[in-house]
């Protein structure tokens, strides 16, 4: 069974529709880069996988849970899947400890020290211990950025979603957190990113999903999207974004 | 010019003013200013809520206080208060109700309005991308909201949150209209009884007008220790 699931899932704001008929899945250890032009729903899918935005057609299933069911414990699902946003979202009135220690021991009833320690732990694998009592504000957007996928990463999740973790940083930041989620894709992390940075699909995906207008317009392996793609809007966009 | 004038009438009565007076006036002020902020932050919760009872009784609850004029509450509260408490505890005649704390709830409930209004504005300026991050780690509605969301509002909005602190407490001065003796009513009965009108109302400015400055200036150093680091 696939660690992700989507199946004819389709969602409207009001009457426009931002999702047509999406189905795709993500296996276990998988790396899967979405990616398409902006307003293609990218981003409104990836936040789809965990509840964030509500779709109203369809069906989207975790690890064997259904995550449009009104019966499912949100919260608890939640907490296994791990997601690190284009902003960052580290809170700004906590220090970087405080940030990794939250929910660990809100949701998942860690002991405090024990939250700390594990905090700091992955604090330390991505490469910003000493960074430990600083407050969001003062650090870089790409230490902010390893420290969200930090965060994540202490609650243990079973997958991890990325919403373009780069889109928001200066081009020199930019390697040092891609670099973290190579390193955890060859950990075999469950992977599904949303990005524009084709350099890092080429290195690091299994597979790419392209998508267009709310449709997933191709779905295929790293080999065959990069070789030649079948769409021929795909085609454009690669065309666009690779002559840069 | 000020030779007429007897400002010994306040040092005489120095201790009625403050501990009859001022007393009641800060004790008043300190139970609304927590009261207020609670109950307005629980309005302001559901004026927000998707929840659509929720935020049609909040939206009326707020324009209704906004729009009537302290005074009038004051009275309303006063009066009608011993009622609701009858038929609350069912007790067949009013419940008799302290001046003192009917003010209390008066006040409370009034500013809360404010208050909330306020804590609306705070709660909204918080990006959607903060909450997002907080559902995402597991934190459910309340968590995300009492460790996320009202820190961080309640931080944004401290200077009007003063503002409006300062107009409520220089408000409590109309509890007069209850017979209520506050600071303002201390003063007030010692000018009439000596006949040393423009003395006391000086002090009484003078004193009003120093504790403004002070609390302005304590909440500005709380506020630059608490401000969020950006």
């Amino acid at each position: 069974m696939a660690m992700i699931e989507i199946r004819n899932v389709s969602k409207w704001y009001g009457s426009f529709q931002v999702l047509t008929d999406c189905t795709t899945s993500v296996e276990k250890g998988e790396v899967i880069v979405v990616c398409g032009p902006s307003g293609s729903g990218k981003s409104t899918l990836i936040k789809a996988v965990n509840a964030l935005e509500p779709v109203q057609k369809g069906e989207i299933v975790v690890d064997g849970v259904k995550v449009n069911d009104p019966k499912t414990n949100l919260p608890k699902l939640r907490a296994r899947v791990g997601m690190v946003f284009q902003h960052f979202e580290l809170f700004p009135h906590l220090t970087v400890r405080q940030n990794l220690s939250l929910a660990q021991a809100l949701v998942l009833g860690r002991p405090q020290h024990e939250a700390d320690e594990r905090g700091l732990k992955y604090l330390d694998r991505v490469g910003l211990i000493d960074q430990k009592d600083k407050f969001p504000g003062q650090l870089s957007g790409g230490q902010q950025q390893r420290v969200a996928i930090a965060r994540a990463l202490s609650m243990d999740p079973i997958c991890m979603l990325f919403d373009e973790p780069t889109s928001a940083l200066d081009p020199e930041m930019i390697n040092e957190v891609l670099e973290v989620m190579q390193k955890l894709a060859t950990e075999g992390m469950t992977m599904m990113v949303v990005t524009h940075e084709m350099g890092f699909a080429n290195r690091v995906a299994n597979r790419v999903i392209f998508m267009d207008a709310g449709h997933i317009v191709e779905d295929a392996s790293k080999a065959e999207f990069f070789g030649k793609p079948r769409s021929e809007r795909a085609q454009q966009f690669l065309a666009k974004i690779l002559h840069h | 010019m000020f030779g007429q004038f007897d400002f010994g009438v306040i040092t005489r009565n120095l201790p009625y003013l403050i501990k009859v007076g001022m007393a009641f006036t800060i004790e008043l002020t300190i139970l609304v200013i927590v009261l207020g902020i609670v109950f307005g932050t629980l309005l302001a919760m559901m004026r927000l809520s998707s929840i659509k009872v929720l935020s049609a009784f909040a939206t009326a609850y707020i324009n209704l206080m906004r729009s009537v004029p302290l005074v009038l509450v004051i009275f309303w509260f006063y009066f009608l208060v011993p009622y609701i408490g009858a038929w609350i505890i069912r007790s067949p005649t009013p419940v008799r109700v302290g001046a003192f704390l009917s003010s209390v709830i008066t006040y409370s409930m009034f500013e809360a309005a404010y208050y909330a209004e306020i804590m609306r504005a705070g709660i909204q300026s918080i990006p959607r991308g903060q909450v997002w991050a907080g559902y995402a780690l597991g934190l459910n509605y309340w968590q995300t909201t009492a460790r996320i969301v009202l820190p961080q509002a309640f931080r944004n909005m401290v200077p009007i949150l003063l503002t409006q602190t300062i107009v409520m407490f220089q408000d409590t001065s109309l509890v007069y209209v209850l017979s209520i003796t506050d600071f303002l009513g201390a003063a007030s009965k010692i000018a009439e009884r000596d006949g040393r009108y423009v003395e006391m109302y000086i002090f009484a400015a003078v004193v009003y007008f120093v504790i403004c400055v002070v609390i302005s200036f304590l909440v500005r150093r709380l506020q630059r220790r608490i401000a969020i680091i950006r």
